[in-house]
């Protein structure tokens, strides 16, 4: 069977098959095995049936989009007009949008067609996906273990072959970290590449979508799709979008790769440690020069991180009140047992801790200590990246600590959770892009590397990625194999 | 002299008259179907996003030009947290630090003729809330978001004010400047424009404030001042009672003339704001301020000016023409009608037009008699075809939509008479009637002059110049 969305267009493109037969392929094995992975919250067997069979006719019509009959699946966070929006939350459970987000409205113009949404942390809050109102997601390498999170039900899909690539989004490692825990490749591009328009917010000035898929050169196929300036989104980039599958054959030779030594230091598995040391031997071989870099106040990242993150959220989540949309508790007394039952009912433990602690942060006589103080953080994170990137075209960095841990072994912990994210975060601060993309195994556990890139340099990104993936097979092992 | 002195400020909100909202593509328009101007934005839908009308950023510089105030490089919009069905997002957009418009002034005149300047201490751009609807459902609250994400533009002043009358005064200056600046259409029953109230009182000579309360819910000039004066008696008896003013919200009951309490301070909320991360700072160059400027239409105080300097108005006629932007428009058009009776127009459009629209209860532009028709009957007046009694006929007919001042002169036979051999005919006949007059006259009883003017005026039915009959009867009289 065809695996990645390179595979499925030459063999569209071929004649081999069509995307009707390709989509139902996928469908009878998502209904195969979804019910113990538990991947998506929603499957759209009928709509993908019809978007493919659109599709086929287009093709043969000789209007192939760059994405024509190319099953995929969308986070559900990502609104699709007439197609429930959970968030993987009781919250929105009854919530139909009744438009598309710029994302999925791109991805219907070049011709994708929609399997299904997947399953993800609710509100995108957590790190192993245990945290979705439709239960746990389990990872397709061992089903006892977490697949990260938040976007874990995309990652899991894309390992498990039940959708060749996935939409997820990334507020502080939600791409990269289940991609690491599934042995996918993930990218979260700079802020304000994709627009996140009709995405539900986390937290406004982190959130980014990217893709999840088997390789490189596929996320650069998704992303060409995601990507490009919206005027319904401020905060999206007006700046020229690259051809990036065109970009891919940069090759590494020659380029600085940065090793910030913080992030060698303590904290980190040493098995993982040892993975990630062959990776960047690999990557010295291809041609790479390595140069020692220093994040100084990179340890900062996660109490900034959590409080911005979290104060955002709290007002980004003040909307769900029971009066317009979502759930809704049965008979309130008055409007203030409306709100509150409705909200108690509605949110999970750990969409109503952030809540409190961002609604915290920002209170009066603790702004200026918590969010005006970590604002200020986020600043120095940022110059030192900034500084690094004039020295070096990449920094390369763990992605996860260690690999994926069994379902529940954090649950009563949140803090540890929380440094699952130590890796990826600091670049949702600094708004960069980064890339992680399997590079070995520990006890048959995939194991996933980070690239950092500079602002906008999503195409060397994938070159880069794409040059190690022309080297290794890390990205071609499956799971059960 | 009362011994309390009060201190008022306001907060004026000032609905920018853009066509869409300040945030989406939802049209501004008033009186709608409930929910039917209200988009997925102003939902608060998950997953959408503001942006920026940058009309309401140019409005927003026109006022601040405008009263001389600072305009930051860099304006910043915040989100104001709060819970209320009326409040989509659970957040309201607003600005906290760095708003558009900064420190600024403007100068009201006082009814003794003196100016004084109040202080405006900043100006911000904000969407509108919904609002909730009682009347509709049984045991149930309806919520009509048409007005959610409409523009606002909330002009907050020192506490520079005296009395109700200055507050007023403030009021109907800032009323008349952005009528003037095309930002707002300036309706108070439809809300466009609102006032609040800040007051507290103090001894007098007093430094330290004492404890305010707002007044809200304030939708005339009228009430303005009633709902102020109310309020610091209010306050008064408190304090003479040995009590103390809480601060509060109180709103305004214009049917029964008072304010009652609507939240205490101990209840109010913690907005929690800070910088809407969806938005991204408005940077505003010197560039985009300067064309902001030469493109200001002539405001009140220049227009006053130049009315006194090149047309020789009096300046309290100046005053009142300008001080309101459809009067001084509506004069001005007469004025292009008739370029050399800028005076006698001046004097009709604030007197016998300003009292009977007053007694119509009918605003200026919507005046029955258009400016080319009164500027039309003041000529008849100034070339000598009617009296100024018969114009005052005359203008009641064209009230009446008769016509012009010609046709009804030409109708109703008006036209004054100035032919001398036609008035010397009708002074003849009066002298010969009155010999007993004559005599008297002779005699040196001047006064007698006025019985003859009036018959003669009475024969003519009012139509014979005055001047003229005056000066032929005392020809004929001493003869």
């Amino acid at each position: 069977m065809a695996r990645g969305v390179g595979d499925i267009l030459q063999g569209l493109e071929s004649g081999e098959f069509s995307s009707v037969e390709i989509t139902q392929d996928y469908l009878e094995r998502i209904e195969r095995l979804n019910p113990s992975l538990n991947c998506f919250i929603s499957v759209t067997g009928e709509i993908a049936l019809e978007q493919a069979r659109a599709a086929d006719a287009a093709r043969a019509a000789g209007e192939a989009g760059p994405l024509c009959g190319v099953p995929l699946a969308h986070k559900d966070l990502f609104c699709t007009d007439g197609v429930r929006t959970s968030c993987g939350s009781r919250m929105l459970d009854n919530f139909i949008a009744p438009y598309d987000a710029t994302v999925i409205a791109q991805c219907k113009r070049d011709g994708a067609v929609m399997l299904g949404k997947t399953n993800m942390d609710e509100f995108a809050m957590g790190s192993s996906n245990e945290n979705s109102y439709y239960g746990p997601v389990a990872n397709p390498w061992d089903p006892a273990r977490v697949p990260g999170g938040s976007s874990g039900g995309s990652a899991a899909a894309v390992a498990a072959g039940l959708t060749p690539a996935a939409t997820g989004t990334d507020t502080g490692g939600s791409i990269r970290q289940p991609a690491a825990l599934c042995g996918v490749t993930g990218i979260k591009p700079t802020y304000g590449r994709v627009s996140r328009y009709g995405m539900v917010a986390f937290a406004s000035s982190l959130d980014q979508g990217g893709p999840l898929a088997h390789s490189a050169a596929d996320c650069a196929r998704l992303l060409q799709t995601m990507a490009g300036f919206d005027q319904r989104d401020s905060t999206s980039a007006d700046t020229a979008l690259p051809d990036f599958s065109a970009g891919l054959d940069g090759g590494l030779a020659g380029r600085r790769i940065g090793l910030p030594k913080e992030y060698f230091a303590e904290g980190l598995d040493a098995r993982l440690g040892d993975v990630i040391q062959q990776a960047i031997d690999e990557l010295q071989q291809m041609g790479a020069e390595l140069v020692e870099i220093s994040l100084a106040n990179i340890d900062l990242s996660i109490p900034v991180y959590y409080v911005i993150a979290m104060a955002e959220a709290s007002s980004n989540l003040s909307r769900y009140d029971g009066v317009r949309f979502g759930h809704r508790c049965d008979d309130p007394a008055d409007l203030e047992d409306l709100y509150k039952r409705s909200r108690w009912e509605g949110f999970g433990a750990e969409v109503k801790r952030r809540i409190m602690i961002g609604t915290y942060a920002l209170s009066a006589g603790y702004y200026d200590a918590y969010y005006l103080k970590a604002q200020q953080l986020r600043r120095l994170i940022k110059q030192d990246f900034q500084q690094a990137f004039t020295r070096v075209d990449y920094i390369l960095a763990p992605v996860t600590p260690e690999t994926a841990f069994e379902i529940g072994a954090k649950a009563n912990d949140p803090v540890s959770m929380y440094l699952q994210d130590i890796y990826t975060i600091s670049l949702n601060l600094a708004g960069l892009p980064g890339i992680s993309l399997p590079a070995g195994f520990v006890d048959g556990l995939p194991v996933g590397m980070q690239l950092i890139g500079n602002y906008f340099d999503e195409s060397g990104l994938l070159a880069a990625a794409h040059a190690y993936q022309q080297v290794t097979d890390w990205h071609l092992r499956e799971p059960g194999s | 002299m009362s011994e309390w002195e009060s201190v008022i400020g306001l907060e004026i909100h000032a609905q920018l008259a853009t066509t869409s909202k300040i945030f989406s593509g939802a049209s501004t328009a008033f009186g709608a179907e409930p929910n039917t101007q209200a988009c997925a934005v102003d939902l608060g839908l998950p997953g959408v996003l503001p942006v920026l009308n940058r009309g309401v950023v140019e409005m927003a510089i026109r006022f601040g030009v405008a009263i001389d105030a600072d305009i930051d490089h860099r304006s910043i919009f915040a989100r104001k947290n709060y819970f209320y069905p009326d409040l989509p997002k659970g957040y309201q957009i607003s600005q906290y630090e760095h708003p558009i418009v900064g420190r600024g002034h403007v100068s009201i005149t006082l009814d003794d003729g003196a100016t004084m300047e109040i202080g405006v201490t900043r100006a911000h751009l904000e969407e509108d809330a919904g609002k909730s609807v009682h009347d509709r459902f049984a045991e149930q609250s309806g919520i009509d978001l048409n007005r959610a994400g409409t523009p606002l533009l909330e002009i907050v002043s020192e506490p520079d004010m005296r009395s109700a009358k200055q507050a007023v005064a403030y009021a109907r200056k800032i009323h008349s400047l952005v009528r003037y600046l095309e930002i707002c259409d300036g309706n108070m029953q439809e809300g466009s424009f609102r006032c609040d109230a800040n007051v507290s009182i103090r001894r007098r000579g007093e430094s330290e404030l004492g404890t305010r309360t707002e007044l809200k819910n304030i939708n005339s000039f009228r009430f303005l001042e009633r709902a102020i004066n109310h309020e610091i008696e209010r306050q008064i008896d408190l304090l003479e009672d040995g009590g103390a003013v809480v601060q509060e919200t109180r709103l305004y009951d214009a049917d029964r003339d008072e304010t009652r309490s609507m939240r205490s301070k101990e209840e109010a909320n913690d907005y929690r704001y800070f910088p809407d991360p969806d938005l991204l700072p408005v940077a505003i160059t010197d560039d985009d301020i300067e064309r902001v400027r030469a493109s200001l239409p002539e405001l009140p105080e220049q227009k006053k000016t130049r009315f006194v300097d090149t047309l020789g108005l009096s300046a309290d006629n100046a005053e009142v023409l300008t001080a309101n932007r459809d009067t001084a428009l509506y004069f001005e058009a007469a004025l292009e009608a008739q370029p050399e009776l800028a005076a006698p127009i001046a004097n009709w459009v604030l007197g016998d037009l300003a009292g009977a629209l007053n007694k119509a209860g009918i605003e200026i532009g919507d005046s029955p008699i258009s400016p080319a028709r009164l500027a039309g009957l003041v000529a008849r007046i100034a070339d000598d075809t009617i009296s100024g009694k018969i114009a005052k006929e005359v203008f009641e007919a064209i009230w009446q939509g008769e016509g012009d001042a010609d046709a009804i002169i030409e109708a109703r036979g008006l036209k004054q008479i100035t032919d001398s051999g036609a008035i010397e005919a009708l002074i003849d006949a009066v002298i010969a009637d009155n010999p007993e007059q004559v005599e008297q006259f002779r005699a040196g009883k001047e006064k007698v002059l006025g019985f003859f003017v009036g018959q003669v005026m009475k024969q003519s039915q009012g139509k014979a110049n005055p001047g003229q009959v005056n000066a032929l009867l005392r020809d004929k009289l001493k003869a």
